[in-house]
């Protein structure tokens, strides 16, 4: 269990945050500059507070009021940056093997071989980390803050530095490291997909406030309804349970309250659940229902809101049971549907366009 | 050539052998013992902030500006035998006046601007976010020291070392006002090359010596190059 409500002033900057979460992936969202990584740097004590109190487990970590500053070495907490910041004169698997001197010996339940497993380690344990591309060091970051056996794990936006191809391979891992190490993390984001498919809950910041907490769906629904949003960067989080994976084709099938989804890949197994992002420019909308076509996932809900930008639509649709689905459509489709709030429609949305970062999956 | 330059001429006489050994202690001696505080003093101007660091780093450097004939006599004025702690020394049997200790205390202080400001740049060439991983990896500040901050300052910590030696083998203004030259016992080689071209038929010994003293000082330059060499190319940061 994990409780921050802490208050700091820097220059013209004033943060004020509060949130609690318990086991899981507590994702601080926002852009750059809101605070978030300064909220990290508190709870992992590299900066102070002016404020307030960071609770680990009922246990103060700092506590302003009652005079506690637990110093950054004794909190055990496992803190992976941005770009890895791996021991350059120590062997990988001196860098592993580094925070697990430190922490006490009755606490080294995490064992070794099962950290370097998980991530996949096992061949570069031998090299200097000066060697890894980005990919691999930041698994090693990850594999060594873990070994610490941390009582709270802290990743500082960990993907941000590395390209795609690489996010996709450490996104599973972290996903990995969350289900099979009880360890509670934090983790500091501005990248919808990674927070929508690891966190149980959402803190939303913004210019050093908490704007929303809740979970990530609530969340995500709840931005992109903001003007400020770009219409590229809206979009819906839907959770289907797992039906069946299709083998002969390689796709999953999952049932919505309000439909069908289809996600590529042969994800979880029945049973499960599975969580989508769809961008609202990728969403169709039919008054009939669709056949002799190509997308396969639709859903039915009626129509709850319609912003306008210029001749483009936002459409809300209000599905059961879930957070609503978010279309743009232009005007002139709008009005040639003759959509108004309260209409039905059904929304379709190509599998293809669902990539890796936008599935998350959980088994039951 | 023969007649010019006798076989006996790359002969050093015991004289000039004393010297050299001599200077070889000294500077090592200095060098070994001013090694710990100069790191001390490097990381502290590096990382740490306190009230009067800007007069620590002043002081610090102060013998690499003055004229060593100051720095001697300031030397002479604290630690002589008549000087401010002289006395107080000598009552528990540290005496440096005209003594070989003294001719080290002398090189120790004229290189530790030199040591300090090798070392200071290599510690404050260390990335902080080392310091915070390994602080948030459970190290205090002291582990995180010895395990991260210092293997990764070795390479300066090395060169700051040699550099220090070096300038303790060329000592002499200090070293000469503060204990003067007394053969075989504060007699350098740079003293001894003084002394030889003072007298009459000293030229040979003060050109054997000056080539001593030159290929000490070349190969410690040397050996600091091949240091820092290796250390970027273990570092992965080699051109």
């Amino acid at each position: 269990m994990i409780e921050v409500d802490v208050r700091l002033k820097l220059g013209s900057f004033s943060l004020d945050v509060a949130f609690a979460n318990g086991a899981g992936v507590t994702a601080l969202f926002g852009h750059s500059g809101s605070g978030k990584s300064l909220t990290l740097g508190i709870i992992a004590g590299l900066t102070k507070p002016d404020a307030g109190y960071v609770r680990l487990d009922g246990e103060a970590l700092v506590d302003v009021a009652r005079n506690i500053f637990v110093p950054v070495s004794r909190r055990r907490v496992g803190l992976v940056f941005q770009d890895s910041n791996l021991f350059p004169h120590l062997s990988v698997k001196q860098n592993l093997l580094f925070g697990r001197w430190f922490a006490p010996r009755g606490e080294r339940r995490i064992e070794f071989d099962a950290v370097v497993e998980t991530l996949g380690i096992g061949d570069l344990i031998s090299r200097s980390p000066t060697l890894l591309s980005g990919g691999e060091r930041q698994r090693v970051a990850i594999g060594r803050a873990l070994l610490s056996c941390p009582r709270l794990l802290l990743l500082d936006e960990p993907l941000a530095a590395l390209d795609m191809k690489r996010k996709l391979e450490i996104l599973p891992l972290i996903e990995r490291v969350r289900d099979e190490f009880d360890v509670p993390i934090v983790y500091v984001s501005h990248a919808v997909e990674e927070v929508a498919r690891l966190a149980s809950r959402v803190v939303v910041i913004d210019g050093g406030r908490v704007k929303f907490v809740g979970d990530p769906a609530d969340a995500f629904n709840r931005l992109a309804n903001s003007p400020a949003m770009n219409r590229f960067d809206r979009s819906s989080v839907l959770t289907g349970s797992i039906v069946e994976a299709s083998a002969p084709y390689g796709l999953t099938k999952l049932t919505h309250p309000s439909g069908t989804i289809w996600i590529e890949g042969l994800a979880g197994q029945p049973g499960g659940v599975a969580r989508v992002i769809v961008n609202a420019t990728d969403v169709v909308l039919s008054l009939l229902p669709p056949h002799e076509i190509s997308a396969r996932s639709v859903l039915w809900g009626r129509v709850a809101n319609i912003q306008f930008e210029g001749p483009i639509a936002t459409i809300e649709i209000e599905l059961k049971e879930d957070g609503p689905l978010l279309a743009t459509i232009t005007r002139g489709a709008l009005e040639d549907l003759s959509l108004k709030e309260g209409s039905h429609v059904y929304a379709l949305f190509k599998t293809a366009a669902l990539d890796e970062r936008s599935i998350g999956v959980a088994n039951a | 050539m023969q007649d010019f330059l006798p076989a006996a001429f790359f002969e050093l006489s015991p004289a000039e052998w004393t010297a050299i050994r001599l200077s070889l202690r000294i500077a090592t001696v200095a060098t070994l013992v001013s090694l710990p505080f100069g790191i001390v003093t490097a990381y502290a101007l590096a990382r740490c902030q306190f009230p009067g660091k800007t007069l620590v780093n002043g002081v610090v450097h102060l013998p690499l500006v003055l004229p060593p004939v100051v720095t001697g006599f300031v030397l002479l004025m604290l630690l002589g035998r008549k000087g401010v702690f002289g006395p107080s020394l000598a009552q528990i049997g540290i005496v440096f006046s005209f003594r070989w200790t003294g001719a080290a205390v002398a090189c120790a202080v004229m290189g530790f601007p030199l040591m300090v400001r090798a070392m200071r740049l290599s510690f404050e060439a260390i990335d902080r976010r080392l310091d915070m991983a390994s602080q948030t990896l459970g190290a205090n500040r002291i582990w995180t020291f010895l395990l991260v901050n210092l293997p990764l300052a070795a390479p300066g910590i090395i060169v700051g070392a040699i550099l220090a030696f070096a300038k303790a083998l060329g000592e002499f203004g200090a070293t000469i006002t503060f204990v003067s030259n007394i053969p075989g016992e504060t007699q350098t080689i740079s003293a001894a090359i003084y002394s030889y071209t003072q007298v009459p038929g000293g030229d040979e010994s003060a050109m054997r010596l000056t080539i001593v003293a030159v290929i000490i000082a070349f190969s410690a330059l040397v050996a600091s190059e091949i240091i820092q060499w290796r250390a970027q190319k273990r570092l992965g940061r080699a051109e």
